[in-house]
């Protein structure tokens, strides 16, 4: 692979590494939320409160479903008694 | 005029050194100071060659690329930070190297921590450049304007400069679920702003969005040491089924 094609390779995987992260889940919830509450502010509607809701739940979400992760290896990486 | 400008762009200018100081503390010293540099350069050209047509330039579509980014990697710190400070306490990684350490760009330049802080000088002082021509437009006095700015940079900078180490005793977990708040809540504030949302309370609603997130996480501390309790007792459950009793292996 030549050095150009590595650069942008780099480039796209750094900018997919710090949007999308661990859990792609979040980013799509943001996603999502940022466009109900550009659709709810166009329509007239008071929609400030969108986007810190959807901030909160998709942080517990995530959280749990990450918490369940962290379980399930450290129980697969203990030694397996006999 | 001088104080006019003064305060008007205090407030960015507190945005502008606490993402600075947050990610310098929290990630690297180095990318955080070039990342500003790089802002401040790119700002510096932009001016430059636009002069007072600063005033033009549409902040809207930036606060929204600008907000978004830094909504969704803040919300990432954030939960790592919840997670970490919720399987270890609040003191891990004061003084020992923490275990991850590619988070905090150890592995060569921090690019991360470059971007992060690009993009909030880069806005912030464009945000302070087009109230520097409009303050200075209307009453027809540029450079009290910029006098009055450059003071708030200056004061504003160096109060960040010297509670730095204060902020730096906080141990790195705890600090990364901060910063990661910080950052949310810069990242929901702009990003709304560039919806065209009305914040409630115009600028006050930072405080109010900080404080939100800042008491859910730490809510969140205490619900995810719950689920992980709870989820170590299922795991538990079926192993010790499967192990064979004592009884059943003295037969």
């Amino acid at each position: 692979m030549s050095r150009v094609l590595r650069g942008v390779r780099a480039f796209v995987m750094f900018w997919i590494d710090f949007i999308i992260g661990d859990d792609w889940t979040v980013a799509a919830t943001v996603a999502i939320a940022l466009l109900g509450t550009w659709g709810l502010t166009h329509a007239g509607v008071v929609a400030w409160w969108l986007l810190p809701l959807a901030v909160l739940a998709v942080t517990a979400v995530s959280l749990r479903r990450a918490v369940g992760r962290e379980v399930r290896e450290d129980s697969q990486s203990q030694p397996s008694l006999r | 005029m001088l104080l006019a400008a003064f305060f008007a762009t205090a407030i960015e200018v507190i945005e502008m050194v606490a993402i600075v100081v947050g990610v310098g503390v929290a990630r690297s010293w180095r990318a955080s100071l070039v990342g500003a540099s790089a802002g401040l350069v790119v700002l510096a050209v932009l001016v430059a060659a636009l002069g007072t047509a600063v005033r033009n330039v549409p902040l809207t579509p930036v606060r929204l690329i600008v907000g978004a980014l830094l909504l969704v990697f803040g919300l990432q710190w954030l939960r790592k930070g919840v997670l970490r400070v919720a399987h270890d306490g609040w003191g891990v990684g004061h003084t020992a190297p923490d275990f991850d350490s590619a988070d905090s760009g150890e592995r060569g330049f921090d690019w991360t921590g470059f971007v992060l802080s690009f993009k909030g000088v880069s806005l912030e002082g464009l945000e302070v450049a087009v109230i520097v021509v409009a303050f200075g437009a209307a009453a027809a006095a540029v450079g009290s304007a910029v006098v009055g700015a450059a003071a708030a940079v200056i004061v504003l900078g160096a109060i960040g400069g010297l509670t730095y180490r204060l902020i730096a005793r906080i141990p790195r977990r705890a600090l990364q679920l901060f910063v990661g708040a910080m950052l949310t809540t810069f990242g929901t504030f702009w990003a709304g702003e560039g919806l065209g949302v009305a914040w409630p309370g115009g600028q006050l609603a930072l405080l109010a969005l900080g404080a939100v997130y800042v008491v859910a996480a730490l809510g969140l501390l205490t619900v995810v040491r719950h689920w992980r309790s709870d989820a170590e007792q299922r795991t538990a459950r079926p192993r010790s089924a499967a192990a064979p009793s004592p009884s059943r292996m003295h037969r």
